[in-house]
């Protein structure tokens, strides 16, 4: 799969395998040196900045780095490479998680929270679903539409809080949005326990705009103050929520449109130059897609692990627990059919595409990396329509197949006979590979084994 | 690990597997078989005169203007550290001019200049690629600025900019990109400055889904004056694009730029969608002249991601980079250039419908190594 020489192949290995070639060369030597331990970092900090930690953030996080790998003495270890990842995880969570990440409320209600951000990084999105998972832990929430700048923003969030059901103040004719945060403040205190204010999205460079910020700021006095960032930000986020924080006491980041696959290195990044929390996750398009932070899952994103825990909380919502327990019995008996790849392939689509599934996978052993698995959408639907072709039976005996019956599935599905052979070959391999599989034992710490 | 969770992962996972090893064999072989695409021959409809604005401003006036640090002692690594954030503040040409400024250029110096390059977002592939190929030039010390710069200018080079008009009386705009990039604030840049070019045109409110996007549309429709189709919010943008050339066919107007939701491009469904209504402005119009890929200059690496699966879905001709005026230098565009051929046409410099200006490879070259 070296398709673009060694450069190319580099840059999209999974950053353990990385390491364990690092290591691996070393090996022979007997005794490894401080300098064998700053090769392995080097692979770290490219992996970082592939993953858009920004570079000042990723030289910290390195210095955090070194210094534990040498008081751990990974050296010793059996499998340094390991050990360092191991390390490098333990550590990004650490400083992802470090700080309590709930909601502060007040003791003398309404609690006051305030977003802010660039433009475009999902605040107004955020207060409404903010305001939605408040008001079912039986909250009574108003929402302020403090943003008069962006065309039809007081109306997006009117829109969104009559959609999760909770009050808004707006004024549509109002110039000043010191004066309408002032105003919801006021009405706050009298029928709600939690005041949402939403500001205008503002460059952190525009003084007259971060002016503004600060005077909404100054007249509501928040409890919390919350900087909104985009997780596909790169280099900038710790610049913008550097600049943020100099003019706002911030009190935590929501982490937006994480739902896509950007690696989120700028969570880091706005994390070290912030020293606050990230307290919740924008995950979707509907008012219910708001997750507390998992600190674990975004570390093992910015470091290309895979995110299996999204990937089974995906597989949750499309896949009943029965069709699971049917689907797993299948394939530890090896019974799996093509009838039933068919189905589930259908499932994952409703997941996402099937690319954007397999990235999430770790690497898998005998296969390797699945990262860089290129899915055209044309051939699973080529797929599809191969599979269509078949009768029932053929289906769940792929080996009645014969050569009459390929060029009538091939015919029928608007294919060559070698495309409905080669489908034939790689699913026999598949099922070779599901035979292995259920013969490993779950279980902790097996090397070489299924890598859940 | 409980059963249960065991059965999903199981079951969820292991489809996958195979999924993906059915697609390793099956990627192989189609390599194998359709050599690799010829590069589209660029377009030959005739292109309207584009720069509104004639030599658009440089934010800043290139490198000349840092004060000058005589002779800098070297920053030891350990400094750096100690530094911390604090250094994220150098500016790039201080620290650029720091590292060209010498006799000699150590690994640690090569090391600087493709770090103020990851800086600007350009990744660290592209840098890689970039310093290495000026290591391999070998270019006097003294010019070792300018040979940067010409190598970047290069990537950039050649490719048609211009925003195209169809073969048709009407010719189709589409503007897509995930959310938050500033999709309609561009169209309504876009739509002004076709008017100001005497062209005629009508946007098209095909963002049906994001709470308040249509009336967001409208109320810059009415300040550059052109009229705006609209159905109600939910319904389908199709239908919103086939009603907007419907009337614009028939009024003879020029153009139309279509207004889409934002949407991700991991979303395989989304992105069933937008080929949809691709496919309706095809039949409607003839052709699609512009599919505009709306591209957030803050974005990091997942700009490529984001240019890859939008290009797949519906062949993007057009980059618009927005939110230069901050911070952020947009360097992701020099990939998606060299990467996947895409041109960046526009560039998106403020807030007021005047701030959309050509992209010229040069000047966004000297502001990428300019100071932030």
């Amino acid at each position: 799969m070296a398709a673009d020489g060694p450069y190319n192949e580099r840059m999209f290995e999974v950053l353990g395998e990385r390491l364990e070639g690092v290591f691996k060369r070393l090996r022979g030597k007997g005794r490894l040196t401080e300098k064998d331990v700053e090769a392995a970092l080097r692979e770290i900090r490219l992996a970082l900045l592939e993953a858009d930690v920004a570079l000042p953030a990723t030289k910290q996080f390195l210095a955090g780095v070194r210094a534990r790998a040498i008081g751990d003495d990974i050296l010793k270890s059996l499998t340094p490479g390991q050990q360092v990842i191991k390390i490098v995880h333990e550590e990004l969570i650490r400083i992802l998680g470090e700080k309590e990440s709930a909601i502060r409320f007040s003791s003398h209600p309404p609690t006051v929270i305030m977003l802010a951000g660039l433009q475009g990084s999902g605040k107004t999105t955020a207060a409404a679903k903010l305001g939605n998972h408040l008001k079912k832990k039986g909250r009574r929430v108003l929402l302020v539409a403090a943003d008069l700048e962006r065309p039809a923003a007081i109306k997006q969030l009117e829109v969104l809080g009559e959609q999760a059901g909770v009050g808004v103040h707006a004024d549509h004719e109002a110039k000043d949005p010191v004066v309408v945060a002032r105003d919801g403040i006021e009405r706050g205190k009298m029928q709600a326990d939690v005041v949402i204010v939403d500001t205008a999205g503002r460059l952190h460079v525009d003084e007259d705009m971060m002016d503004q910020v600060q005077r909404v700021h100054d007249v509501i006095s928040p409890d919390e103050v919350l900087f909104v960032l985009d997780a596909m930000t790169g280099q900038d986020a710790l610049l913008s929520a550097n600049a943020f924080s100099e003019r706002l006491p911030l009190t935590g980041i929501v982490l937006t449109k994480l739902d896509g696959d950007a690696r989120g290195g700028a969570a880091l990044s706005a994390v070290t130059v912030t020293k606050k929390p990230i307290k919740f996750a924008g995950v979707g398009e509907k008012l219910t897609d708001l997750e507390p932070f998992h600190p674990d899952r975004i570390a093992s994103r910015i470091l290309g692990m895979g995110d299996v825990l999204t990937l089974i909380e995906k597989a949750e919502e499309v896949v009943s627990k029965e069709d699971a327990e049917k689907q797993a019995k299948k394939i530890l008996e090896a019974s799996f059919t093509l009838e039933d790849f068919l189905d589930q392939m259908q499932q994952v689509r409703k997941m996402g595409g099937i690319g954007d599934m397999i990235k999430m996978l770790p690497g898998i052993p005998g296969v390797g990396k699945l990262s860089d698995v290129d899915v055209d959408e044309g051939d699973v639907k080529r797929i599809e329509a191969i599979i269509r072709s078949m009768t029932p039976q053929e289906r769940r005996d792929p080996r009645m197949i014969s050569g009459s019956r390929r060029s009538r599935i091939a015919r029928g599905s608007g294919t060559a006979v070698r495309d409905v052979n080669d489908l034939l070959k790689q699913f026999d391999a598949a099922r070779k590979m599901m035979k292995q599989m259920s013969r490993m034992k779950p279980g902790k710490g097996r090397k070489g084994g299924f890598p859940l | 690990m409980t059963t249960e969770l065991l059965y999903l992962l199981v079951a969820g996972v292991s489809v996958l597997v195979v999924a993906a090893i059915f697609f390793v064999g099956l990627r192989s072989k189609t390599r194998a078989k359709t050599p690799p695409a010829p590069e589209a021959p660029p377009r030959e409809v005739p292109a309207p005169e584009a720069p509104v604005s004639e030599a658009p401003a440089p934010e800043e006036p290139p490198a000349a203007a840092v004060p000058p640090a005589p002779a800098p002692p070297k920053i030891s690594v350990a400094d750096r550290f100690s530094r911390g954030l604090a250094k994220s503040r150098l500016v790039l040409s201080e620290r650029l001019n720091l590292v060209l400024g010498k006799d000699r250029l150590s690994e640690d110096d090569w090391d600087e200049i493709e770090e103020a390059l990851i800086r600007a977002d350009v990744g660290v592939k592209a840098a890689t690629k970039i310093v290495t190929k000026l290591r391999t030039s070998k270019p006097a010390v003294s010019e070792l600025k300018a040979a940067l710069r010409d190598e970047m200018v290069s990537v950039l080079s050649g490719r048609q900019r211009q925003l195209a008009m169809g073969p048709g009386v009407t010719s189709v705009w589409l503007v897509t990109g995930v959310n938050g990039v500033g999709k309609t604030t561009s169209i309504a840049k876009l739509a002004h400055r076709m008017k100001a070019e005497g062209s005629s045109v009508v946007v098209a409110a095909a963002d049906t889904f994001r709470a308040a996007a249509i009336d967001q549309l409208g109320t810059w429709a009415e300040r550059v004056d052109v009229p705006m189709i609209r159905h109600d919010p939910g319904s389908d943008p199709g239908a919103v694009l086939f009603d907007a050339i419907s009337y614009a066919k028939a009024r003879d107007i020029d153009l139309v730029i279509a207004d889409t939701a934002g949407r991700l491009h991991t979303k395989t469904n989304l992105m069933d969608e937008l080929k949809k209504i691709k496919r309706v402005a095809e039949r409607e119009a003839g052709s699609v002249a512009e599919v505009l890929l709306v591209l957030d200059a803050t974005v990091g690496q997942n700009g490529i991601s984001q240019a890859k699966t939008f290009q797949e879905a519906i062949e993007v001709s057009g980059v618009i980079l927005t939110k230069l005026d901050g911070t952020a230098k947009g360097g992701i565009v020099l990939a998606v250039e060299q990467e996947l051929g895409i041109p960046v046409k526009a560039v998106g410099v403020g807030e007021t419908l005047d701030d959309l200006q050509p992209f010229v490879p040069g000047e966004f070259v000297d502001a990428l190594l300019a100071d932030s």
